[in-house]
């Protein structure tokens, strides 16, 4: 267990040591190998960057319903900047993502913890925690809206039992109606945060319980300060897999609260699904989604760099 | 199989000798609630008469659920054979494109615009002078809707106008009903324009809406508007918003609900239910202070089919287009879905009050005015729509923002 | 480096036998986190249970008390009504069926090729193409439709089995990769050298040596494919073809259009049904999922 987070380094194909020409190298050398790995080429250069670029271009135009505007220079990204619902919108899904992604971790890895202390029924428990993660989004907000839908659920329930005061309205409360969205996100993601917490967990050596033992250090700050670093691989791809679902967060909304009350539950993914389908302004719809992208690019390249970029040798 | 219509098209008319000019259609719309997925078997029935045979593709959710689908089938070359669509600068993008039929041929054949009760109707399907898609019937919000019930339990008639029913929530508050029942999402969208065009009056609506005249947004007359929106707002308690505006036909129907603006398809969820007009219900068009109603038509589009496409299936297109707007097919269809039909000449005897009301708005001259999705692209109506979702869920927002706010996307409209 | 068949076993501190406060505590914490995990399931199948004058009393956690009916299920299964048509959620079961499984098998294969060649056979760019993928991962999916649709209609595929198949190995292709690469890159390299200087090639040493070490990540790579597939919506209805419509497309029509009074039971029930292959998978193979996640994710 030396090289979490560096894996690819120990991998190099055997022939990297031969010194061959460039076109060598790039037509000839494992040919095979090149054909296998083309449809995730051109997968990559078709679609994930073709239609990134497409679609960065027509965010540049008057595109209405369909593709065919006239370019238009920054206008939509003005009109992206100024208007208010945009502005929610990003506040709320960084309020939101920020909120998600530490309670989604935290609550996983305390949860994988629990787990990891040698329960009986261990696997009905993972089961349990886990099976909220086969479900769709708009189940789960279907779901969770019925739950938390004070004439129908939870409040009107307990005001049947007597406590007549008792209020639970946050899926109808402007200023609650995110952190009623973080208890369907969260219930239905930490499942599977919990899981890739444990594979973490099961993976560490049991000689460092032992050490940390002979060492009198408290169970919590083995965990905080040996266990957790040593996880660094499995918190990475974790947050990778949790980080572009909050990003791309809209079933749940939409089933959820379909952003309301008024604008206060919006997301991006939202106005962008929105204006394209509904607003029939194509051109408004791809600007705001190049400006995520951006955001996202923003925070995740210099990351990646360091993480996946090319490696010195060892 | 990817031309499936043609393809199912063509066994079925080898397979069948008795119908030769039958044909599959297979047909995509929205209309899925109890009144609506009525009124559509109507069309339905007749065509299957005709010996053809309507495949029915019913998609929930016109902007997430259809619009989508509807667009990417016509897009990747997989049509249907007709399809409901939002009418206006919508289409306008797949009709550039060559991908909708030109029914003007046919719609002068026929003489549509001579019986059509306001040929105004096909400005909304009208593109470079030619006619794209078939109007079916006229759609208003402009109706306010009242629970008999409801007003017995706290002992007062029924409002004649929008005035008497704003006076009479407190009472309504102390009785434990609910003044205003109200569908999330979208169906708080059209009570704005309603208000705009009943309290602040036609021509304000006109100014505002056709003239895109900023200036009249900040005139006196819209922020009496804009307060009676706010009154409104103010009424409304976010925790009794029901999911569907079904539900908020059930809440009138039982009392537990006083009041509702929404579109006249809500009938159609009455008239599932077996309510009659005067008796559980009682409704205002215009709210009851103007004799003038904003009305939008419900329409199809033919896609424009693959080459080689069998003869039968396009004729099975032309004979549906000519029978949407038929008499016979007028008068079952709008009298399940609670809507107006685009003709008068025909026998509507059997329509409820709240029909004859709006036929009588309908036959007297400029009756009828041009509805807001029509003045407006679709992409404005957004803008507007989040404003009023914003300002409706936001009680501190004040009537002077949302009016500065209004105005610069009245300037900005198109 | 991991040794994949010990992983599974508990290996945290080792907990003192019997019942001491401690593990009262943490049994407590799980019971608890527990029923917030299952109350919307609960909510669910008793709703799912009750005639629809129960439901109105408005209590919507109390089990059914009145009779248990099964008719709500039998209603949502054959009769409920998606538009004119009254047939339930039966007919497009299939048609789920016919769609989730060729695109799951494709899907997985492609990014499990993918995946070892990144990692196993890396060519220049490879970091490169993999990066591009990642980041994809973060683009919402409808955005990419338009474009898909036009890519599908030149491929001469739109509307059949293939272009859906098409669009979600595509849309699987980032995660399944990163599970696929980092599984790879956990296994011991000393056999594939070996098998490089016995002269093996991309395939064989794909087929003997990678994949029959590779079972628990194509496990946890079908799970996720089965699910994701499943509970889709757009992509089937969309490039699907009409004689395909999924069993989602279904479900939206019931649960949200109101037929006159709205019956939450049916709703439910219907829901639970369209829910039920994922959660059967989940259920019948969460231990594959657990072994696999491990295995695969564990570096990074």
């Amino acid at each position: 267990m030396t090289d979490i987070g560096r894996s690819g380094a120990v991998s190099r194909p055997v022939e990297a040591d031969k010194p061959p020409g460039l076109l060598y190298n790039i037509f000839v050398r494992n040919i095979t190998a090149k054909i296998a790995a083309s449809p995730m080429v051109a997968i990559v250069l078709i679609v994930f960057i073709g239609c990134t670029l497409w679609s960065v271009w027509f965010s540049f135009t008057d595109s209405r319903s369909l593709p065919n505007g006239d370019f238009v220079g920054w206008a939509q990204y003005e009109r992206l900047f100024s208007a208010r619902r945009w502005k929610i919108s990003a506040t709320n899904l960084l309020t939101y993502g920020i909120f998600s992604l530490v309670f989604t971790m935290v609550v996983g890895f305390l949860l994988a913890v629990l787990m990891d202390q040698k329960l009986r029924f261990e696997d009905g428990f993972r089961t349990i925690f886990l099976y909220p993660f086969a479900l769709s989004g708009i189940v789960t907000g279907l779901v969770w809206q019925w739950i938390m839908n004070p004439t129908l659920g939870l409040q009107s329930t307990i005001r049947g039992l007597g406590w007549t005061s008792f209020t639970f309205d946050w899926i109808t409360n402007t200023d609650m109606v995110l952190y009623a969205l973080l208890i369907a996100g969260t219930w239905h993601g930490t499942g599977f945060v919990m899981v890739l917490m444990l594979a973490g967990l099961r993976s560490i050596d049991g000689e460092i319980w032992k050490a940390a033992r002979v060492d009198g250090i408290p169970t919590w700050r083995t965990y905080l300060q040996i266990v957790l670093p040593m996880m660094r691989g499995v918190i990475v791809t974790t947050l990778v897999i949790v980080g572009s679902g909050i990003v791309r967060t809209y079933d749940l909304v939409v089933a959820l609260t379909n952003g309301g009350p008024g604008l206060s539950s919006e997301v991006p993914a939202k106005y962008v699904i929105n204006y394209m389908f509904t607003a029939g302004n194509l051109g408004q719809a791809l600007a705001a989604s190049t400006v995520m992208l951006l955001a996202v690019f923003v925070i995740l390249i210099p990351w990646m760099i360091i993480e996946f970029g090319p490696k010195k040798a060892h | 199989m990817k031309k499936f219509t043609v393809v199912a098209a063509m066994a079925a008319a080898m397979m069948s000798s008795t119908a030769a000019m039958a044909a599959e259609l297979e047909v995509t719309h929205w209309w899925t609630s109890g009144g609506e997925s009525a009124a559509v078997a109507e069309f339905a029935r007749l065509f299957n008469e005709t010996g053809n045979t309507w495949v029915d593709s019913a998609l929930a959710g016109s902007g997430t659920g259809a619009n989508p689908v509807i667009i990417s089938r016509i897009l990747g070359g997989d049509p249907m054979g007709a399809t409901q669509m939002n009418t206006g600068r919508d289409a306008e993008g797949l009709i550039q494109a060559g991908l909708i039929r030109d029914l003007t041929p046919l719609a002068e054949e026929e003489g549509w615009k001579d019986f059509y009760a306001d040929p105004g109707l096909f400005d909304a399907c009208t593109y470079d002078g030619k006619i794209y898609c078939v109007p079916v019937n006229i759609h208003s919000w402009h109706w306010l809707w009242l629970s008999t019930g409801a007003y017995e339990k706290i002992g007062q008639p029924v409002p004649k106008d929008w005035n008497e029913y704003v006076a009479s929530w407190p009472a309504l508050r102390e009785a434990g009903v609910v003044p205003f029942g109200l569908a999330a999402g979208w169906a708080l969208n059209g009570i704005p324009g309603v208000l705009l065009a009943d309290v602040g009056g036609p021509d304000l609506y006109m100014k505002i809406n056709k003239d895109h005249d900023a200036e009249a947004v900040r005139s006196p007359e819209f922020r009496k508007v804009a307060e009676a929106w706010a009154a409104l707002r103010d009424v409304v308690d976010p925790a009794e918003v029901v999911p569907q505006f079904g539900d908020v036909a059930n809440q009138l129907l039982a009392g537990e609900a006083a009041g509702n603006i929404h579109g006249d398809w809500i009938q159609g969820e009455f008239a599932v239910a077996g309510a009659t007009p005067g008796v559980e219900y009682d409704c205002l068009p215009g709210l009851g202070l103007t004799d003038r109603i904003e009305g939008g038509g419900d329409a199809f589009y033919f896609p424009v089919l693959p080459e080689g496409t069998a003869q039968d299936v396009l004729d099975a297109q032309t004979t549906l287009a000519k029978l949407l707007v038929s008499k016979e097919a007028q008068v079952a269809f709008n009298l399940k879905k609670g809507s107006m039909p685009i003709r008068t000449d025909i026998d509507l005897s059997t329509a409820n009050d709240c029909m004859k009301k709006a036929i009588t708005i309908l036959e007297s001259p400029e009756g009828l005015l041009p509805s807001g999705e029509t003045l407006n692209s679709s992409d404005t109506q957004q803008q507007l729509d989040d404003l009023n979702q914003e300002f409706f869920a936001d009680k501190s927002y004040s009537v002077d923002d949302y009016i500065e706010e209004y105005a610069a996307i009245i300037e900005s409209a198109d | 480096m991991a040794n994949v068949s010990a992983v599974g076993e508990p290996s945290g501190p080792r907990p003192s036998k019997g019942f001491n406060p401690k593990r009262i505590i943490i049994y407590g914490i799980i019971i608890v986190a527990a029923m917030y995990y299952l109350l919307p399931l609960y909510v669910m199948i008793t709703t799912s249970l009750k005639g629809l004058p129960e439901i109105r009393l408005g209590n919507i956690f109390a089990p059914p008390l009145e009779i248990i009916t099964i008719e709500p299920w039998v209603k949502a299964w054959t009769s409920a009504c998606t538009g004119l048509t009254c047939n339930g959620l039966a007919p497009g079961f299939w048609n789920s069926v016919k769609i989730t499984v060729p695109s799951t098998i494709i899907s997985v294969l492609v990014a499990a090729v993918s995946g070892y060649a990144l990692v196993n056979w890396r060519f220049k760019g490879s970091e490169f193409f993999f990066t591009c993928l990642l980041l994809g991962s973060f683009i919402p999916y409808q955005v990419m439709l338009y474009p898909m649709v036009m890519i599908t209609a030149q491929l001469k595929i739109f509307g059949t089995l293939w272009a859906v198949i098409l669009v979600h190995t595509v849309f699987g292709m980032p995660i399944l990769v990163l599970l696929f690469r980092n599984y790879f890159a956990s296994l011991p390299q000393e056999l594939f050298k070996a098998a490089r200087v016995d002269g093996a090639g991309f395939w064989r040493i794909f087929f003997q040596i990678m994949v029959p070490m590779s079972l628990p990540i194509f496990a946890v790579a079908i799970i996720l494919q089965v699910t994701g597939i499943w509970n889709d919506f757009l992509f089937g209805v969309v490039f699907a073809g009409t004689q395909n419509y999924p069993m989602t497309v279904q479900l939206n029509n019931i649960v949200n259009s109101t037929q006159g009074v709205r019956e939450y039971n049916v709703n439910m029930a219907a829901t639970i049904l369209t829910a039920a292959v994922p959660l059967i998978v989940y259920f019948v193979s969460g231990k594959w999922f657990v072994r696999g996640i491990a295995a695969g994710a564990v570096k990074g």
